[in-house]
């Protein structure tokens, strides 16, 4: 049986992966400039955060692989990743909203991993944490803004937020490794965050006038490697040279 | 060549993005140890993304080469994690007389204008030109400047 501590690096991994490789789509299209720097540096740390889990992951798997192989050279059905990430920009609405369901879930995950059992997944975490907190700020306080901010504002972020609703569930789904882990005290059960992460939206919500969707059906099966169809047009794009041309260097 | 001597070499490197700071300001280099095969350089990234990380390695390769040391290795270190509190004191007075504001501890900004010293400055963009750094302006002088976020 393989470590479970791949599991948990390929989850971490594979969204950082995908969001930097999404909100990069944006770079050079964003509606303000200071939008637009601000979603590519983003995108830097998360690939930087990408870059060290996925290393971790090839590390402990022995198999000859590294973070590049693991990025490039893998289908849609071994990705870890949750549904919310890959979900299409659409907006900057729908983009913003992504990142910001996407950094409290983050944040908490991060807060309690960097307590882990495992020194390896203590210490990237850590590392990541004091990125990740800056990111957080920044989303919760636009979408603050725009939430309270005009009708047309307030209307396209409670869209987007009720759009993506049932994908951020994806986030809180256990699988057997993650017992294991837990076990270990290598990571928390990912459906434990999901109270603290409520109760965070709901309080970002009383200042932004936006409304958490009451509904919990949760689109699943990302842990088993069950996607939606975007996934693979977007490693379609991230792939494309690298399956193209194997081990093509810069 | 002892340890001291490289360590020396090491940490008078100059950043690559900002270049009145050394990577012994940046606190960067966080161990030189003799080994048998050469010296150990133990090294932490400031931002985990940062694309000058690479070029810091290559820099130090480089500058151990041209002192004729040529067994070492370089090492990656997570922890203890870097923040801007491992930037020295005389790193701080060097940014401020390069026109960059250096990190603030508690605040949300940076104390004052680096040019004429105004208290009363606003932020234009969480982010600016490098992963550390944020674009503020003085209202008072109406210069916009860099501020080296606080991690």
């Amino acid at each position: 049986m393989s470590d479970p501590r791949i599991h948990l690096a390929l989850r971490m991994g594979d969204n950082s992966l995908i969001l930097a490789q999404q909100n990069s789509k944006w770079c050079g299209h964003a509606p303000t400039l200071e939008e637009d720097i601000a979603l590519a540096n983003v995108s830097l740390d998360l690939m930087g955060h990408a870059q060290m889990w996925l290393g971790f992951a090839a590390e402990i798997e022995c198999e000859g692989r590294n973070a590049d192989t693991l990025a490039f050279f893998r289908d849609t059905e071994e990705f870890r990743n949750s549904l919310l990430v890959e979900r299409p920009n659409v907006d900057f609405a729908t983009t913003l909203m992504r990142q910001y369901l996407f950094d409290v879930w983050h944040l908490e995950q991060l807060l309690l991993l960097s307590q882990s059992s495992d020194t390896l997944v203590a210490e990237i975490s850590q590392k990541a944490l004091v990125e990740v907190r800056y990111h957080r700020e920044r989303s919760q306080s636009l979408v603050i803004r725009l939430g309270d901010g005009t009708i047309d504002s307030h209307n396209r972020m409670q869209e987007a937020l009720n759009a993506l609703w049932s994908y951020f569930g994806s986030f809180f789904e256990d699988s057997k490794d993650d017992e294991l882990l837990f076990d270990l005290q290598t990571s928390p059960m990912p459906s434990s965050l999901y109270p603290s992460v409520l109760e965070q939206l709901n309080q970002d919500c009383v200042l932004s006038t936006l409304k958490t969707p009451e509904s919990e059906f949760w689109q699943k099966g990302a842990v088993q490697g069950h996607h939606t169809e975007n996934l693979g047009y977007i490693l379609a794009e991230m792939q494309y040279l690298q399956r193209t041309y194997p081990n093509s260097k810069w | 060549m002892d340890v001291l001597t490289v360590k020396s070499i090491v940490e008078s490197v100059p950043d690559p993005e900002i270049p009145v700071l050394t990577l012994g300001d940046l606190g960067v280099i966080r161990g030189v140890h003799e080994r048998d095969d050469g010296f150990e350089i133990h090294v932490t990234p400031t931002y985990s993304g940062c694309p000058a990380t690479r070029v810091i390695n290559e820099m130090i390769s480089e500058a151990l080469l041209s002192a004729h040391i040529e067994k070492f290795t370089i090492k990656k270190v997570l922890s203890p994690v870097w923040s801007t509190q491992w930037i020295s004191e005389s790193g701080k007075a060097k940014l401020e007389e390069y026109g960059i504001a250096p990190p603030n501890p508690g605040a949300k900004g940076p104390k004052s204008c680096p040019q004429c010293k105004s208290t009363r400055v606003s932020e234009i963009s969480a982010f600016g030109s490098t992963p550390c750094q944020a674009l503020w302006r003085c209202q008072e002088c109406l210069e916009p400047f860099n501020y080296f976020k606080c991690l």
